[in-house]
């Protein structure tokens, strides 16, 4: 923590009497040093077997329990964990931050593997909403449908649903990749900022409403575009890279990629010093 | 928050009551200010049944103002004189609890005439009229509310309930959820989100004689239906009807004597988990609350924005 004490070297806030204290002290941001890039792990990190292979019954625990059980499990350098009847708990598999093979036997509810860094998990059944919230790097796969703010301002990694999915999916996305092979609901990349959203059938209204960057592929029919949200030319290259990530993420592998909608950021609502003080309401 | 949860069994009866307090009992962490059942019970279909209050619950968080029992007599005896008068013939009657009570009456003419003479008695509100539909209703969680009135052992075909966190207005059984599509026999509303054209729509409705015992913007939706039907509308286009007539978000499931309907909002900002087969129909704001009643791996997932669906028993 910073520390407050007084100084002779005075601000201008100062010498007009408004505090006499400044901060000073060590900062707590971390910056990355290569030289310590191979050394460098998260606090509470393991380095796991993943040939160690275990399973646990979360029937009758609580989410603290199960989440605990598992960073116990992973502590004692089980890599491949299998979880039995989630039974849609919430919060379950939330911050792991080393690689595991982390496999849930039937349904997540909310929250579901949020905020983590690095492990593959397969979800055998249906996610509730915010699945896979801020993940940062892995991948997850959910055999069945998941429900709304699938992949909420999610950073890096990819995230796959066989099914269906609920509105806002990959909203404030930051990174990433979230593959959809059903239907994608209301406000799909709701001011998403980066990263890509593959949809194979159809999507909802206000489809990449005020997205700030990054791009959204559809194989089906859209609703309605969102403000400011345009389509684009596919490029060869895009459709090389959608046919390599439908076929890595085991999905729509055979799925005719050249008549999809790729759809990006306008880049009209930044320009408001080009507009009228009248239109800039309607802009916002 | 709040939560709500609904189910029905087609083509066959269960234990509805025991069933919606687990499912409620699991969404209490949504708010558990007060509960509430509306219930579809086995009945013989010819006699109405009446749950009204004479008063309010007045336990440690209520909002309401504390008043004597001998306050809830008197009422109850103008109640018995106005039936009477009406020419209703209490066939069964119970007081359930000081301020709570429940009668079976034969009546064969208007009910909006008849519930006007009613809830004339200051104080007075009948939580339901219907020939199946009963609305229990009360200040705690699920499983307090059950116990105190007895609903686990209610064998029906459907119901629907609520866990309620008070935002909107007053802890208080008027405020709480279910609320009777009045005056229509057997229709009961629960609603999951804030409706922002709650005055504006009031307004209208009451200037064509609906009538609001709360200042609950939910108890809108139960009204607006209502309005709906009286003019000839059938449930499900009165259902969606609204998603166009009501501002806000919302999920909610309303219910009659042989259905059960859900709609979601065309922003799709409140959450609903669906699981349907074809014996059974379940559904709750989360996963947890169909969970405990089919523990076992099932397909469920979230209707999309503006969906409305209509299932009979």
């Amino acid at each position: 923590m910073a520390n407050l004490k007084t100084s002779e070297k005075k601000s201008k806030a100062q010498s007009m009497g408004l505090h006499t204290e400044v901060l000073t002290g060590k900062t707590q941001q971390k910056f990355f040093n290569p030289d310590e890039a191979e050394n460098f792990y998260y606090f509470g990190t393991y380095d796991v077997d993943f040939n160690k292979r275990t399973e646990i019954d979360v029937k009758n625990m609580d989410c603290r329990e199960a989440n605990k059980k598992i960073d116990e499990l992973m502590k004692d350098g089980y890599g491949t964990i299998v979880i039995k009847n989630p039974q849609g708990k919430h919060s379950l598999g939330v911050g792991i931050l080393n690689k595991l093979n982390l496999i849930f036997e039937g349904s997540l509810g909310y929250f579901g593997c949020g905020s983590m860094d690095g492990p593959i998990v397969r979800i055998n059944g249906r996610v509730g909403w915010s699945c896979a919230e801020n993940m940062m790097a892995g991948k997850v796969v959910i055999e069945k449908n998941a429900g709304s703010c699938f992949g909420a301002a999610i950073r890096g990694g990819d995230l796959i649903c066989k099914g269906s999915v609920g509105a806002r999916t990959g909203i404030d996305q930051k990174g990433g990749t979230i593959i959809i092979g059903g239907d994608a609901g209301a406000f799909t990349g709701f001011m998403m900022q980066r990263g890509r959203i593959i949809i194979l059938g159809d999507v909802g209204i206000n489809l990449g409403d005020s997205m700030y960057d990054g791009t959204i592929f559809v194989g089906g029919k859209i609703g309605s575009f969102g403000s400011d949200a345009v389509e684009a030319e596919l490029t060869d290259s895009d459709q090389d890279w959608l046919k390599r990530k439908l076929k890595v993420a085991e999905i729509g592998e055979n799925f005719d990629v050249s008549k999809m909608t790729k759809v990006v950021a306008g880049k009209k609502l930044w320009n408001y010093d080009a507009l009228e003080p009248t239109e800039k309401k309607g802009a916002i | 928050m709040c939560g709500i949860a609904g189910l029905i069994h087609r083509g066959n009866t269960s234990n509805v009551g025991f069933e919606l307090q687990g499912m409620l009992q699991a969404l209490k962490h949504r708010g558990e200010d007060s509960t509430g059942y509306a219930l579809y019970g086995k009945t013989d279909g010819e006699n109405f049944i009446m749950r009204f209050k004479v008063g309010e619950n007045v336990a440690e968080g209520s909002s309401s103002i504390k008043e004597d029992v001998s306050v809830y007599d008197e009422r109850k005896k103008i109640v018995d004189s106005y039936l009477s008068e009406l020419g209703a013939k209490v066939i069964k009657e119970d007081r359930i609890l000081p301020y709570s009570l429940r009668y079976e009456i034969q009546y064969d003419k208007d009910l909006m005439e008849f519930s006007q003479k009613i809830e004339s008695v200051e104080g007075v509100e009948i939580l339901s009229m219907g020939k199946s539909l009963e609305v229990i209703k009360d200040l705690g969680n699920a499983e307090v509310v059950c116990s105190r009135y007895n609903l686990d052992k209610v064998v029906g075909t459907h119901a629907i309930g609520h866990a309620r966190m008070a935002t909107e207005s007053g802890v208080d059984i008027k405020s709480a959820h279910p609320f009777w599509g009045y005056p229509f026999s057997d229709v009961s509303v629960v609603h999951n989100g804030q409706l922002t054209n709650y005055w504006n729509n009031r307004r209208v409705l009451e200037n064509k004689g609906m009538r609001f015992m709360s200042e609950c913007d939910s108890e809108l939706i139960a009204v607006y239906l209502a309005e709906k039907m009286r003019n000839g509308a059938t449930l499900e286009e009165g259902m969606k009807e609204s998603l166009v007539g009501l501002d806000g978000v919302f999920t909610y499931f309303v219910a009659t004597k042989d259905s059960l309907g859900m709609a979601k909002d065309t922003m799709a900002a409140k959450p609903l988990v669906l699981y349907e087969s074809d014996d059974l129909v379940a559904m709750g704001s989360e996963e947890i609350a169909i969970r405990s009643i089919l523990p076992q791996e099932i397909e469920t997932y979230d209707p999309f924005d503006g969906e409305v669906k209509v299932w009979q028993i």
